[in-house]
């Protein structure tokens, strides 16, 4: 008989992160393969108006603290692991983004559960827990079970279908309170980006550039491409690390997430992190001269190619 | 201060991964280590800080292969002291390696004093059971954060202010009291070039130090069934052809999704 | 008439003399002394092999002037100068000791008659000589050319020597009167010219200007060490501690960890090297040749040795403990005086050095330097991240060293490893060739051409490692002895005969930087595979079955042809094959650099550049008339020219080809 299931809930400065729903979902789905109820729990200072949205679970435990609005992994691991000892869960499900990290593994040694990172897919058969694991971002996959299959898992985000866990349904909730202070991880402030000029999450187009452009004066080239077809410009981590565009305009794990209706990557080389910020897009286009590029495993169309030979001629083409 | 950094060697996946016999593991013949990028990251936000405040930079890390000229290297970068966790290690997941390094402390007879900080890289690869970070601050007793950009010390108040990342160039600040142990995702500058020469002349004088740690009860709760290569599915259809012909095509695509108008 | 007997302003002439000798040589040699203690403390470097070789340099370099003479017009004057000088200062000499030491038994040079003779000759010749440089200087000066004080300073100075030399001949003509001056041709001609002046004052004229002519050659002696005319003195000796023949390895001399961690003051570069700032005479043939400089970059091989010399003069002397003027002002060599930029835009194409009259060494300079930048880590992020793949996998790429022979599976037939089985020719194929997919099809063809040709020959497959080349000029010695050993090592387990290259680079440290085998350098056992083909088809074992018949150009690698003087190889193949070849306007040793050498091809452009060298290259080749493709011989090349086709627009107006593309169709 299989313990329920629990979902550590995740938000951004009161937006409920995607994760959050791809967990639902595919919690929703293994609840009710093996008949246990699956519950959710969420921190922070609106943890009451975002626990309104976690319907798909059949209940939320809800700690109403600012202190916990970016979870302390010493206090939430303290939290998890008391629930955990309450309700005997079988799966706890964490997010495996910035803002959970190091959750995982400090409940694990306190609850003595063991901890699977990068998960790509849970199954279950008869009443044995399956996972599979990605390594190497992404080249290697596991599949992996747990001896005593009961777990502590990270969702390696973008794994599952994010509408399988929204629901407009209100869960009965179970307030908690904070059982100890986080004295020794003190949060100060945020830092927001630079106001950009340009809000790349709001734009139907984006042409990409990736370490692919080579110099900062290439990027005017993408400049006219984006303007021939109505978007803007953005980039991978390397262009912004060498401060080619500004902060505003990454896309990825670290900078934004957007779902433009094109996606034009040029010399990107869609590494997972990349991938991450992206993939939901409407057409993805890439171009690269490597044909092994991880990007091609991400877009719909590829052109394995010099980016210089292409885009000028393409531009011309916009323009008449 | 005084700063400890782990190091992890990974496996290196310029070269293709290949499975190995059993099924559930790499093979090991044409496989190759190189340190973890961001372990090297922490090295040089380690060096960065002791040129800012002084103190000293320990580098720990396990036997591995290609470890030796990753240790030297440490050194002629400007590290302090070297040390070598002598074993076979292979198989070892982040649950057992941060056992293994909480006990180099005690092994080495040293302290988790009021100025100590631990560096690790804030994530690696190969972490199947997760990073070993978190693992070792839970081990030691240590207050830890992850994904960090920047430290700075405030030596009056024996506290670290540091820079996490969040999404969408989102980032936190955060105080610490130390000891603390800190997942670094990438230092204030890259790593800094060190001439082979000066490795290499390093290799001839200096020794790493070593310390025996026996090895901790290195059972893995997760089993591996499986690994696997995945399939390339999914790929992107090929446009093909001579420039004229691909801005041709793409145009028509634009035009097919709406893009542009017709 | 002797100068010398004579009382000036109531003191002995002699006296007065002495007097004057001792200050213009007190002057003369406090400065030389200090310049020569200066080189005695800097870094040692043995430059007295091939004594032979050295000696011949001063015949044809010093005394032949033989490289004034590619640009005609200033080449004809300045020799005629430098030989009026010869004579002048010959002459001078002579006669200073007797002046000096009245009671020598010889006369003076004015007193024989066929020196009096040459002194007419030559008077007049560098007389125009002078004036032809001076118009040039003011109303056509050459690019680059530096038109300062000291220039002219010097040229009133010798303009001086000369007058004061024919006035004094003529009064003296007049003086001893017409029926001894009709003995000598000089003589009358002199009388004639001046038979205006009266004998009375003829002689007083005379010893008058002698005394002259001795002050401005004392004043010019004193005054030359601190001038750009220190020259004359240096360069001689820079010639004869010239590199012989070409500057084609860049061997360290001395303590490998000292040498490796290069130059960042004057005390650690070697004494041949800070003489060539003594030894330039400014003239700008450097500069008018850098590829570098003529795109835009800041790098003028002229200012790096001025460089070197404002800081030998700042920092040098202060350290002997002299007085500089404003002692808080002694600024840093690199990141002061000299930019970083400055140093990593260069291409070492070695046009500066092959032009360079004096025999000047600007590479090792600037590779010296570029040693120190990298022994403090001070490089930017991309060649930072080539070094370390370099390090670890052996090639520029980052890719894995085990698919270094990937482009061999394209072939039909299977190439023999050479670490297993003896060959002939062991190829050494290259990163470029080999990694390069633009490239791996030319090195495919180039592969069945050897087939085909019966050839047998072997690859070293991953044992093959970065020749090192260009790592060594990037100043990465200690990355350049790991990639020597790994390279050694391979071919150390393989039998053959000869090593053949496909790239300059390859070819240029293979033949001049490894020792192989027997401990001698590879000379003759390392051949360009242009002279291989040319061996080939000569003797008839590579059969030209199909001539091509189209009108080419052909592009002179600078590590083939300038380095290694290999030039008429590659056009006997071409001209083998059928192909009709006009000549590029700079062609042979005055080929234009395609900008990718000294590790370039491994860095960013500057922001600001006029015109890459490839692209004035490309430009080149597209004006000749009816040519249908640039030929290459170095991978390399092939990029950077087919990159420059299309940023110039010209994609589609001339082909770019490797001579194996040419040869392969040819024996079809």
């Amino acid at each position: 008989m299989s313990g329920p299931i629990l979902i550590l809930a995740e938000h951004l400065k009161g937006e409920i992160a995607d994760i959050t729903y791809e967990m639902l979902g595919i919690g929703r789905k293994l609840a009710d393969e093996l008949k246990v109820p699956l519950h959710s729990i969420v921190f922070g200072k609106d943890a009451e108006s975002i626990a309104t949205h976690l319907g798909v679970s059949d209940s939320v435990f809800v700690l109403n603290n600012p202190q916990m609005d970016i979870p302390s992994p010493d206090v939430a691991s303290n939290i998890l692991k008391n629930l955990i000892e309450q309700k005997a869960y079988s799966l706890v499900l964490i997010g495996g983004t910035n803002v959970s990290t190091g959750i995982g593994p400090k409940l694990s040694i306190r609850s003595g559960l063991p901890f699977v990172n990068f998960c790509r897919n849970i199954w279950v058969k008869d009443v044995t827990f399956g996972f599979t694991s990605q390594l190497f971002g992404g080249k290697i996959l596991s599949d992996i079970s747990l001896p005593g299959n009961r777990g502590i898992i990270s969702i390696y985000p973008g794994s599952f279908p994010s509408n399988a866990g929204k629901s407009d349904k209100k869960p009965p909730i179970e307030m908690l309170s904070l059982p100890v202070e986080e004295t020794k991880v003190v949060f100060k402030q945020y830092i927001e980006p630079e106001a950009g000029d340009v809000d790349i999450t709001k734009q139907d187009v984006l042409v990409s550039v990736g370490r692919g452009i080579s110099n900062a004066d290439n990027i005017a080239m993408a400049e006219e491409l984006a303007t021939a077809l109505g978007g803007a410009v953005c980039a991978s981590r390397p262009v912004i690390d060498q401060g080619w565009l500004p902060l505003s305009r990454q896309v990825g794990k670290s900078g934004m997430t957007v779902k433009p209706k094109l996606y034009f990557a040029l010399g990107v080389s869609g590494a997972p992190e990349h991938a991450e910020g992206m993939k939901d897009s409407g057409l993805i286009l890439a171009i690269n001269t490597d044909p092994n590029a991880p990007i091609f495993s991400v877009a719909h169309y590829g052109i394995c190619a010099d980016l210089f030979d292409i885009i000028p001629p393409l531009i011309e083409k916009l323009k008449t | 201060m005084d700063i400890v950094v782990f190091l992890k060697m990974v496996p290196d996946v310029v070269e293709e991964l290949v499975i190995g016999d059993t099924g559930k593991s790499l093979d090991t013949q044409f496989l190759r280590m190189k340190l973890n990028d961001p372990d090297d990251y922490s090295l040089e936000e380690a060096l960065i800080l002791k040129e800012k405040y002084g103190g000293t930079v320990t580098v720990v890390a396990m036997e591995a292969p290609e470890v030796d000229e990753v240790l030297f290297t440490a050194l002629a970068k400007g590290a302090d002291r070297i040390v070598k966790i002598p074993g076979d290690w292979t198989g070892i997941q982040a649950p057992g390696i941060a056992k293994l390094l909480a006990s180099y402390f005690s092994s080495a007879n040293r302290q988790l004093g009021p100025e100590t900080l631990v560096l690790l890289g804030s994530q690696a690869i190969d972490d199947l059971e997760g990073e070993v970070a978190p693992y070792l601050s839970e081990i030691l007793g240590a207050p830890y954060i992850g994904v960090i950009t920047g430290i700075s010390l405030d030596a009056g108040k024996k506290k670290i202010n540091v820079i996490k990342e969040f999404a969408g160039g989102l980032r936190g600040e955060f105080e610490l009291s130390l000891p603390a142990v800190i997942g670094i995702q990438a230092a204030e500058k890259p790593p800094r070039y060190v001439p082979v020469a000066k490795v290499r002349s390093i290799m001839k004088t200096a020794k790493i130090e070593t310390v025996d740690i026996t090895a901790p009860e290195i059972t893995s709760a997760v089993s591996v069934d499986k690994m696997f290569i995945p399939e390339a599915g999914g790929k992107a259809k090929m446009i093909e052809g001579p420039p004229e012909q691909i801005s041709s095509r793409v145009i028509e695509l634009l035009k097919e999704c709406g893009i542009l108008r017709r | 008439m002797d100068p010398i007997q004579i009382n000036i302003i109531g003191i002995p002439g002699l006296i007065l003399f002495w007097v004057i000798t001792l200050i213009a040589f007190g002057l003369f040699g406090k400065r030389i002394t200090k310049l020569i203690k200066l080189l005695m403390r800097a870094k040692p470097e043995n430059r007295f092999d091939n004594l032979g070789k050295r000696i011949l340099s001063l015949f044809t370099f010093v005394l032949g002037q033989k490289r004034l003479l590619h640009e005609y017009v200033i080449g004809v004057a300045h020799f005629l100068i430098f030989w009026g000088f010869l004579l002048f200062a010959g002459t001078f000499g002579w006669n200073l000791l007797k002046w000096l030491f009245p009671f020598l038994p010889y006369p003076y040079a004015d007193e024989v008659g066929i020196i009096r003779i040459f002194f007419v000759i030559f008077s007049i010749l560098v007389f125009l000589s002078l004036a032809v440089a001076t118009i040039r200087r003011i109303f056509f000066p050459p690019a680059h050319l530096q038109k300062t004080m000291d220039a002219y300073i010097i040229i009133t100075m010798i303009s001086l020597v000369v007058l004061t030399t024919l006035l004094g001949l003529g009064f003296r003509a007049v003086a001893v009167g017409h029926e001894e001056a009709s003995l000598n041709p000089a003589d009358n001609l002199l009388f004639s010219v001046f038979s205006g002046t009266s004998k009375n004052s003829a002689s007083g004229l005379f010893l008058f200007m002698m005394w002259m002519h001795q002050l401005v050659v004392l004043g010019f002696l004193a005054y030359l060490p601190y001038s750009k005319h220190l020259h004359l003195l240096a360069s001689p000796f820079g010639v004869f501690f010239a590199n012989t023949d070409q500057l084609n390895s860049l061997d360290i001399s001395g303590s490998k960890e000292e040498t490796s961690a290069g130059a960042s003051q004057w005390n650690e570069f070697t004494w041949r090297q800070l003489l060539n700032s003594f030894a330039c005479a400014e003239c700008g043939r450097c500069d008018r040749v850098c590829p570098a400089l003529t795109s835009g970059f800041k790098l003028s091989p002229r200012e790096i040795i001025h460089h070197l010399k404002e800081h030998i003069l700042e920092a040098g002397f202060s350290s002997n403990g002299n007085k500089v003027s404003g002692d808080n002002r002694i600024r840093p060599l690199i990141g002061g005086i000299v930019s970083e930029k400055e140093l990593w835009a260069c291409t070492t194409c070695l046009s500066c050095m092959e032009r360079c009259p004096v025999l000047n060494e600007h590479i090792p300079l600037i590779v010296n330097m570029r040693r120190y930048l990298v022994s403090q880590g001070t490089i930017d992020n991309t060649l930072q991240d080539v070094l370390t793949k370099m390090g670890r996998y052996g090639n520029s790429m980052g890719q894995s060293d085990r698919m270094r022979a990937k482009w061999t599976q394209g072939l039909d037939f299977k190439i023999t490893d050479a670490r297993k089985e003896s060959v002939e020719y062991l190829w050494f194929v290259g990163d470029y060739a080999s990694y390069d997919s633009r490239i791996q099809d030319i090195t495919r063809r180039t592969a069945k051409v050897f087939q085909k040709a019966g050839l047998n020959f072997g690859i070293l497959y991953e044992g093959e490692r970065n020749s090192g080349n260009d790592i060594r000029r990037v100043g990465e010695e200690g990355l350049f002895d790991i990639l020597k050993e790994k390279n050694l090592q391979a071919i150390g387990q393989s039998k053959y005969k000869k090593i053949i290259t496909t790239d300059p680079h390859t070819y240029n440290t293979l033949k001049n930087e490894y020792v192989l085998n027997s401990g001698t350098n590879g000379n003759g056992h390392i051949i360009h595979y242009t002279e291989l083909y040319d061996q080939l088809i000569r003797s008839g074992q590579l059969k030209i079955n199909k001539k091509i018949n189209s009108t080419i150009t052909y592009h002179d690698p600078c590590y083939l042809g300038r380095y290694n003087g290999i030039y008429d190889a590659p056009r006997r193949v071409l001209d083998a094959i059928g192909a009709k070849l006009i000549e590029m306007p700079r062609n042979r040793a005055k080929s234009y650099c395609c900008g990718a050498g000294g590790g370039r091809i491994w860095m960013e452009d500057e922001p600001g550049i006029k015109e890459r060298p490839s692209e004035s290259r490309v430009r080149e080749a597209v004006s000749l008339p009816g040519v249908q493709a640039l030929v290459v011989a170095c991978p390399k090349d092939i990029v950077m020219f087919q990159d420059a086709l299309k940023t110039t627009g010209n994609e589609g107006k001339i082909g770019i080809k490797d001579i194996s593309d040419l040869v392969y169709e040819a024996i079809d």
